[in-house]
C-alpha cells in the first residue's frame, strides 16, 4: 500500500493541519445533521480526506465499507453511458464529468433516482442511520453549465432525504445559483512547514529514522505545497537512498526535466531551427499523455525567472492567451507551437532592442 | 438494505418526518406561503393579486436576480388561487426535468390539453377552471423548446395558463415574451432583509451581531436566498458563537478576505513582477475562486481615486476579457496574472517600447 493512502488520516480527530477547519468540521457535525457542501480547494490539500472524515463522524465506520459498482446509462439520444460508482450504505460517490457530453442526463436521472428512491425510514434502524444520503459529486468544476443548472431545483426537492457534497479545485467555474446553495468550504494547500511536520511524522511510522530538514523542505518546495505529491516523493525518495542524506536529490518527474531542457532551449537560440526542435519536443510530451495546460503551465514557470521584468509582463500575457487558445481550440501542437515561436519572436525582439545586435 | 417491511410500522416514519422538518434549510422552512408574505416587490403583488381576486390571470413571465422570490411567489399564487390541494393544478417543470423539444410537444402539450371543471372547488379559495404550468429557469431552454411552446400557448389559453421564470429575459425568445405579462423582480432593500433575517434569527435562537448583519447583507446583495443560507450556515458552521468574523461570512458564500485582495493590491503597486507573481501563487494555494478576486479587484478599480479614467476604462477592458476567458475554460493562475500584470503596467504608465506596445492593446479575436 502506498504510503498516501496508509496514512491518510480517517477521522476529523486526527486530522493534521487547518485545526481551525477541524474544530468547525467537528461542530457541524455534531447533532448530525450537514447542509449541502462545497469543498474547494488546490489539488493535494486534503479536500477528499476531510469529506470521508466528516461522513465517518456522522455515519460512524460504515461509510468505509465501500464497494465499486460499474452501472449503465442509456440516454434519451441512445447513447450509452458508463458510470463508475463507489458506495457505501450511507454515501455513494459519483465524478459526473466522467460521462462527458452526456454528464446533464446523470445529474437529471441518476442523482434524482438516488435522492428519491431512499428511504429514510428503514436507514433510521442502522446503526448510524440518519433521515438522509450523501451523494458525492467530485470534479464538479469539470461539469458543463447544462448539467450545473440541472442541479439546482434537485438540490431544494430533495433536501430532506439527501445532501450533496460536491468537490472541486476552482470554486469560480461552479455557477453561482450552485454555490448560494451549498455551505462553501475552502480548503487551503498546507504551507511548507506542515508538509515537512507530515513528512517527519510518516518518516517515523515507517521507522525510516529521522528525516534530514533540508530534505524535507525540499521535497515540500519541489512538491508545489501538494501533499499526495510530496508523500509519493518521499517515498520514491526511500526506494532511491535510504537511510536519508540531506543533499539527496528529490526526483521530480522526467517530463518535467525534459521541459526544463525546452526552456533552455529557447533562450538559447532563436532560430527556424530550433522551432522544429521544438516541435518534436512538444510532439514527445503529447504523445506521452502530458495534458498541454501542463506543459504551458510548466514551461511558462521555467521561462520566467530567465527573463527580464518587462518581458515577463508580455511572455505571461500570451502564455494566458494561448492556454485559452488551447483549452477552445481543437489541435493542441498549434497553439503550444504558436506560444513557442511567439516566445522567440519576442526574445528576440528583446535582445535587438537592449543590446542592439 | 433499503427493504422497508410493512412490520417497522409508522413510528419509524413519523421519526423520519419529525427529522426531515428538523432538518428543513430554512430557505425552504421560511418560504414565503401566501402572496402577502412577499417581501419587497410590491407592484407585482399588487397586479397579482387583482388577478387572483377576479381569477383572471394572464401568463406570466417573471425575470429579476437571483433570490428575489420569483418561484415563491408564483407557487404562493397557484396557493391563494387553487387552495391547499393545488399541486394537482400545477405542473412544474426545471432545469432537472428533461425539457428537450420532445417533453414540450408530448408532456407540456398533454397536461395543457386536460380540462378542469370548475366544480372541484375547494370552499374558500376561487379556483378558476384552468391549470398553470410553470417552467423554472426557463431561460436554460433551447430556443426550438421554447419556440415549440409558442402555438401551444395560444391554442389552450383558454383552460392553460404558462409561467416563465428565468433570471435573464433576454434568453426567453421574443414571441414567448410578447405572449405573457412580464414582472421584474427588483434586488431586496438592505433593511428589508434585515428584518426577515431578524426574524429568522429570533425564530431558531441564533444570535446576530450587527457586525455580522452587515458582512451577510453585503455578501447576498439583495439575495434573499444567499442571505438566509449564508445565516444558517453561520449558525451552523461556527455553533451560534458571536465571535464570527465579516472575512468568515465572505469566505462562506465563496468570497474572499479584505486582507488578500489588499495585498494582492499592493503587490500591483509596486514595480516588482517576481513579488506579483508570488502574491498570485498565494491566491491560488489559498484555493480561493479566482473570480471572486476579480470582482473584488473591479471593486477597487472603481473606487481608487487617482487613477485617470482612461487608465480605468483599459484595466475594466482586460478585466472583462479575463472573465470571459475562464468562463471559457481558460486557466485561472494564468488570467490572474495577466490582469494584475496588466494593472501594474496601466498605473505605473511605464511608458513601453513600440514592440512591447502590442500587449496591452491586442484585441482577443474569439
Amino acid at each position: 500500500m502506498l504510503w498516501v493512502d496508509k496514512h491518510r488520516p480517517t477521522t476529523l480527530a486526527k486530522m493534521d493541519y487547518h485545526e481551525d477547519l477541524t474544530a468547525r468540521l467537528e461542530a457541524l457535525s455534531e447533532d448530525g445533521e450537514v447542509p449541502h457542501l462545497l469543498f474547494y480547494g488546490p489539488p493535494g490539500a486534503g479536500k477528499k480526506t476531510r469529506i470521508m472524515a466528516l461522513l465517518r463522524q456522522v455515519f460512524g465506520a460504515g461509510v468505509e465499507k465501500t464497494r465499486l459498482e460499474h452501472k449503465t446509462f442509456k440516454t434519451p439520444t441512445k447513447r450509452t453511458i458508463e458510470l463508475t460508482i463507489l458506495a457505501s450504505a450511507f454515501h455513494q460517490e459519483i465524478n459526473a464529468a466522467e460521462a462527458g457530453s452526456g454528464d446533464r442526463f446523470v445529474v437529471q436521472e441518476v442523482i434524482k433516482e438516488i435522492a428519491q428512491s431512499y428511504n429514510p425510514a428503514a436507514a433510521m434502524g442502522q446503526a448510524g442511520g440518519r433521515a438522509y444520503k450523501v451523494v458525492i459529486l467530485t470534479e464538479v468544476d469539470r461539469l458543463s453549465r447544462q448539467a450545473q443548472a440541472a442541479l439546482r431545483r434537485t438540490m431544494e426537492k430533495y433536501t430532506a432525504a439527501c445532501r450533496l457534497i460536491l468537490c472541486c479545485n476552482s470554486a469560480s467555474r461552479v455557477i453561482e445559483p450552485v454555490r448560494s446553495r451549498c455551505l462553501g468550504i475552502r480548503v487551503a494547500a498546507p504551507s511548507h512547514e506542515s508538509i515537512c511536520a507530515i513528512l517527519n511524522k510518516v518518516s517515523k511510522k515507517e521507522s525510516c529514522g529521522v528525516l534530514p530538514e533540508a530534505l524535507a523542505m525540499r521535497i515540500a518546495q519541489t512538491s508545489g505545497r501538494n501533499l499526495r505529491r510530496a508523500l509519493l516523493m518521499l517515498e520514491a525518495c526511500r526506494v532511491q537512498q535510504h537511510p536519508f542524506t540531506a543533499e539527496q536529490e528529490v526526483k521530480v518527474p522526467d517530463w518535467e526535466e525534459y521541459i526544463a531542457k525546452l526552456a533552455v532551449l529557447l533562450t538559447e537560440e532563436q532560430s527556424p531551427q530550433r522551432l522544429v526542435l521544438a516541435r518534436d519536443m512538444l510532439y514527445e510530451l503529447l504523445t506521452n499523455c502530458i495534458p498541454s495546460d501542463v506543459i504551458l503551465k510548466t514551461l511558462l514557470r521555467e521561462l520566467l525567472p530567465k527573463l527580464d521584468d518587462q518581458l515577463k509582463h508580455e511572455v505571461v500575457h500570451w502564455a494566458a492567451f494561448y492556454e485559452h487558445r488551447v483549452r477552445v481550440g481543437s489541435k493542441e501542437i498549434f497553439h503550444l507551437e504558436a506560444f513557442v515561436a511567439k516566445f522567440m519572436a519576442l526574445y528576440k525582439a528583446f535582445v535587438i532592442n537592449t543590446f542592439g545586435f | 438494505m433499503f427493504g422497508t417491511g410493512s412490520g417497522q410500522g409508522g413510528k419509524d416514519v413519523a421519526v423520519a418526518k419529525a427529522q426531515q422538518t428538523k432538518v428543513q434549510p430554512w430557505v425552504e422552512k421560511y418560504r414565503p406561503q401566501g402572496v402577502d408574505d412577499i417581501s419587497y416587490q410590491d407592484e407585482v403583488v399588487k397586479t397579482l393579486k387583482n388577478a387572483i381576486q377576479t381569477g383572471t390571470l394572464p401568463h406570466l413571465l417573471f425575470y429579476g436576480p437571483p433570490g428575489t422570490g420569483k418561484t415563491s411567489t408564483i407557487l404562493a399564487v397557484a396557493r391563494s388561487l387553487f387552495g391547499p390541494e393545488y399541486r394537482s393544478r400545477i405542473l412544474e417543470l426545471n432545469a432537472s426535468d428533461e425539457r428537450g423539444i420532445k417533453v414540450v410537444r408530448e408532456k407540456v402539450k398533454q397536461f395543457a390539453q386536460f380540462t378542469v371543471t370548475g366544480l372541484e372547488k375547494t370552499a374558500g379559495y376561487p379556483c378558476p377552471p384552468f391549470k398553470i404550468i410553470i417552467l423554472d429557469e426557463a431561460d436554460t431552454m433551447t430556443t426550438e423548446a421554447q419556440a415549440a411552446l409558442r402555438r401551444t400557448m395560444e391554442t389552450y389559453s383558454k383552460i392553460t395558463r404558462f409561467c416563465l421564470v428565468c433570471n435573464y429575459v433576454t434568453r426567453i425568445i421574443e414571441p414567448l415574451a410578447s405572449r405573457c405579462a412580464k414582472f421584474r423582480f427588483r434586488p431586496l432593500s438592505r433593511e428589508v432583509m434585515e428584518a426577515r433575517l431578524r426574524a429568522i434569527g429570533t425564530a431558531e435562537g441564533a444570535s446576530v451581531t450587527q457586525e455580522m448583519m452587515n458582512a451577510i447583507l453585503t455578501v447576498a446583495d439583495g439575495d434573499m436566498r444567499k442571505a438566509v443560507t449564508t445565516l444558517q450556515s453561520a449558525h451552523q458552521f461556527y455553533g451560534g458563537s458571536s465571535s464570527i468574523t465579516p472575512d468568515a461570512v465572505r469566505e462562506m458564500s465563496g468570497g474572499v478576505p479584505d486582507g488578500l485582495v489588499q495585498s494582492l493590491w499592493e503587490a500591483i503597486s509596486t514595480q516588482s513582477f517576481d513579488n506579483l507573481k508570488a502574491q498570485c501563487d498565494e491566491v491560488e494555494m489559498a484555493g480561493y475562486p479566482t473570480m471572486a478576486v476579480l470582482h473584488r479587484l473591479f471593486d477597487l478599480v472603481v473606487a481608487e481615486e487617482g487613477v485617470e479614467d482612461a487608465k480605468k476604462a483599459v484595466v475594466m477592458a482586460g478585466l472583462a476579457r479575463a472573465e470571459k476567458l475562464i468562463i471559457d475554460g481558460a486557466s485561472e493562475s494564468l488570467q490572474l496574472l495577466d490582469i494584475c500584470a496588466l494593472m501594474m503596467r496601466t498605473f505605473l504608465g511605464k511608458n513601453r517600447s513600440a514592440g512591447s506596445g502590442v500587449c496591452v492593446s491586442t484585441p482577443m479575436v474569439l
